[in-house]
């Protein structure tokens, strides 16, 4: 079995529904971690070495959040900031995430159909991530393409569950296959 | 015999020592445990007393009125104004529709008229000693059954008062009553004059309590000498009584309606706890009287006359209390506690029995019978709500859930805040201004009355008493906050809740170190100390004015309360062998001492590389090489 970390960032978790939603489908899994970032660190004072120690115990790293003006809520970042530390997590001696494996999973406003490039937003998911890839690949680990939910304003209930139901056999998938060649039959995760 | 005071006191105790904690065990209920004792020391059984135990019911008739008043604390004025439709139509209907029915039936058993309603108004009514003893003790005060049967029990002390007028006008003719005995002092004025003397006691009774006993009891409370709070306490119940018994009225109303008016006082918990062991004696008093009064001789004389009689009083009652139920959509289970409750004639049958007598309304034979009748069907009432809860509930399988008594359980808080000062009203204050109302809790009168104006909840009280933390409802609650400054107090308490109340999250108010190792050795997992973060928010400051970057200054702060906190858990490891036999100051200074020499290896801000490129050069540079 791999271990999962899932590090979670949510201004407003309480009001949030396409995260609480993937949170509650993933939350009771075995092997894996689930960091929420605004209740542990609400005045920002994020604990690198806690950060790290759990790091090292993932094989997957996911960063779950939605998408705030085309990135990542602040909190995510300062975790970014303080945790991937030079000559730890990159750099000549930053060997200790080399081979994980990461990618985003994420909720945005506009829909799927939005972010294409002929798409309202004018670009596709994965250029928008780009920061996330690069710093993901300046780590050595392997990124993933998005796990994304879209039009998060009107989506019905339902079609969330089927949503966030997708999102747990996603990361079953990911605890108990060492190859992620089947990784394409996941219609969420394919762009 | 010797019949001395402390003879029978001592009599009268052990009996209920004896007998309340088996009745306990085989889970009868206080009452019939008393009832029991009663009987066994009474005439017929043991002989230790004997007609003298009519006086001492008398007397202990006093717990009634005291258990009136303090239901009466609980029932704040919103709440009873409530609870009105419910007084008047269970209440009512009860009273009037079971008067009817024993008054047909005793003219069908070819009773005189007069005689058949006098016997039926005192019949219908209930026991609100019993019924109130009872259901408190079952928690069932709250629930529907409870509700409804309080407002079956309050109605029938109000129909009091037109019963005792009516009596007289049944009198046969010729008979003349001894005004003294049945009437108030005032009876010699006319109609009107009596009827606005009565209004007179009430209306005095709301002002005074407002305006009068609380200010008295802010004054004697300032005096912090608890046994004049009992005693005001005492005074406030016997005054009231007086004052009622003197214009006519029944001194358990009066009582209830004190306590109505001062449920609204911050001195609410501190006279429940004050007042609650006299009323638990004088009602147990009272039962044990009630036990001492049955009549064995006249029982074994008429035993079948007798018991069918009782039967069929409690068989009526219970089935009509029934209908009443099932029409007010009470549910099988409420409604049998509610019915079989209220089924008994109550001890104001005593009364009127009596009185009813003085009048020539009923013969002297009649009324011992019809006593024996009252005082069996009252021993028979925790006998009943055993068979209820024993045998016919496991039966009907009816038992609503528990969510829906939740319905009618007073809103408890779920938070306690123990002290008001600076620190406790700046906690207190920002819970409220995020909608959460704390029950405050507070030992300076002063405060309670200014925080009270200010529109706080708060009561008055020492909260190390075990009595007040349970009012304040300490076994609901979730949290139990302490912003109580006195380390000595502090420690005291959280030894008492860690007992009593488990459950409760304790989040403490250390003065410093040395108060804060105490409480970690307690236990106690949320430890905060007063001067912390106020001192390390102006050292901040202080780097901040000497040219360092705000942000920066604001993580070590940060980093620096953690590690304060971190190094006040590893220290209390070794706290004690060094320093087990030496003064507090002494310690306190070897405790700093140890603090700074660690300090001085730790270069907080070396160990903070964030958005710090020299570390990054460095690096590069080293790689170069």
């Amino acid at each position: 079995m791999k271990n999962i970390l899932v590090i979670m960032a949510h201004p407003k978790f309480e009001h949030s529904r396409i995260m609480k939603g993937m949170v509650d489908e993933i939350q009771d899994m075995p092997n894996v971690t689930i960091r929420d970032l605004y209740e542990l660190y609400p005045d920002f004072n994020v604990q690198v070495q806690e950060e790290q120690e759990l790091l090292l115990l993932a094989d997957v790293l996911v960063w779950l959040h939605p998408v705030y003006w085309y990135s990542s809520p602040p909190l995510l970042k300062q975790w970014i900031d303080l945790v991937l530390e030079f000559n730890w997590a990159y750099g000549p001696r930053g060997t200790y995430l080399k081979g994980k494996t990461a990618f985003s999973a994420i909720s945005t406003g506009g829909n799927d159909a939005a972010y294409s490039a002929n798409g309202k937003r004018g670009h596709g998911l994965t250029q928008f991530l780009l920061p996330f890839k690069q710093t993901a690949t300046l780590c050595g680990m392997n990124y993933l393409p998005p796990f994304h939910i879209g039009g998060s304003h009107e989506l019905a209930a339902q079609k969330l569950k089927q949503e966030t139901g997708l999102f747990k056999s996603l990361l079953e998938f990911l605890t108990q296959n060492r190859d992620f060649s089947g990784l394409h039959q996941f219609p969420k995760l394919n762009q | 015999m010797e019949n001395g005071f402390l003879f029978q006191a001592m009599i009268y105790l052990s009996a209920a020592i004896v007998c309340v904690p088996i009745a306990k065990k085989l889970g009868m209920g206080s009452v019939l445990g008393y009832l029991l004792a009663g009987m066994l020391i009474g005439p017929f059984v043991l002989g230790f007393i004997g007609e003298e135990g009519e006086d001492i019911l008398h007397f202990a008739e006093f717990g009634v009125v005291m258990m009136l008043f303090l239901i009466g604390l609980e029932l704040e004025p919103a709440k009873l104004w409530s609870m009105r439709k419910m007084i008047s139509r269970v209440g009512l209907s009860q009273v009037l529709l079971t008067t009817f029915l024993f008054f047909v039936v005793l003219l069908a058993l070819g009773q005189d008229w007069r005689q058949a309603l006098a016997i039926s108004c005192s019949l219908a009514l209930s026991s609100t000693a019993i019924v109130l003893q009872s259901l408190g003790e079952k928690n069932q005060l709250n629930s529907t059954a409870g509700q409804n049967s309080f407002a079956v029990l309050l109605m029938q002390d109000i129909v009091v008062i037109p019963i005792l007028a009516l009596l007289p006008l049944l009198a046969a003719s010729g008979a003349m009553v001894s005004e003294e005995a049945l009437h108030s002092p005032i009876s010699q004025f006319s109609a009107l004059v009596q009827t606005l003397f009565v209004f007179g006691a009430v209306i005095f009774i709301i002002i005074a309590g407002k305006y009068l006993l609380v200010p008295l009891l802010r004054l004697i409370a300032k005096t912090r000498l608890r046994e004049l709070f009992v005693g005001s306490a005492l005074l406030i119940i016997v005054g009231i009584a007086f004052l009622m018994e003197f214009v006519g009225l029944s001194p358990a109303l009066g009582a209830f309606l004190g306590g109505v008016v001062l449920a609204n006082s911050e001195f609410k918990h501190e006279l429940e706890s004050d007042l609650e062991p006299f009323k638990g004696l004088l009602l147990g008093l009272f039962f044990i009287a009630v036990g001492a009064s049955i009549n064995f001789g006249l029982i074994r004389e008429n035993f079948l006359l007798l018991v069918a009689a009782t039967l069929s009083v409690l068989l009526l009652k219970s089935i009509l209390l029934f209908g009443i139920g099932k029409y007010n959509k009470m549910g099988t289970d409420q409604n049998l506690t509610f019915s079989l409750g209220l089924s008994q004639v109550g001890e104001f049958a005593f009364v009127t029995f009596s009185f009813a007598t003085q009048l020539s309304i009923i013969p002297p034979s009649t009324t011992e019978f019809l006593m024996a009748i009252t005082a069996l069907s009252m021993a028979c009432t925790p006998i009943l709500l055993l068979i209820r809860e024993k045998w016919i509930l496991p039966r009907i399988g009816t038992r609503e859930k528990a969510s829906r008594e939740q319905d009618y359980m007073h809103e408890k808080n779920k938070v306690i805040l123990a002290g008001f000062s600076h620190y406790g009203s700046t906690v207190g204050r920002f819970l409220r201004a995020n909608g959460i109302q704390a029950t405050i809790l507070d030992f300076d009168s002063d405060r309670v009355d200014l925080l009270r104006k200010m529109g706080f909840e708060v009561y008055y009280g020492d909260v190390t008493r075990l009595d007040l933390l349970e009012m304040a409802g300490a076994k609901d609650a979730s949290i139990f906050i302490s912003a109580i400054e006195d380390p000595e107090t502090n420690l005291r308490l959280v030894r008492l809740l860690k007992k009593h109340f488990p459950h409760l999250e304790l989040m403490m108010r250390a003065q410093n170190r040395a108060d804060a190792y105490e409480m970690i050795e307690l236990d106690v997992a949320h430890i905060y100390r007063q001067h912390l973060e106020s001192a390390v928010r102006m050292g901040r400051d202080v780097l901040i004015k000497l040219g360092f970057r705000a942000f920066t200054v604001h993580r070590l702060a940060q980093n620096f309360i953690n590690y304060d906190e971190d190094s006040l858990k590893e220290l209390v490891k070794v706290k004690d062998d060094k320093n087990a036999y030496i003064s507090t100051i002494r310690r306190t200074i070897s405790m700093q001492e140890d603090l700074l020499k660690s300090e001085l290896h730790r270069r907080f801000s070396l160990n903070d590389h964030a958005w710090d490129a020299s570390s990054i050069k460095e690096g590069l540079k080293e790689n170069k090489e």
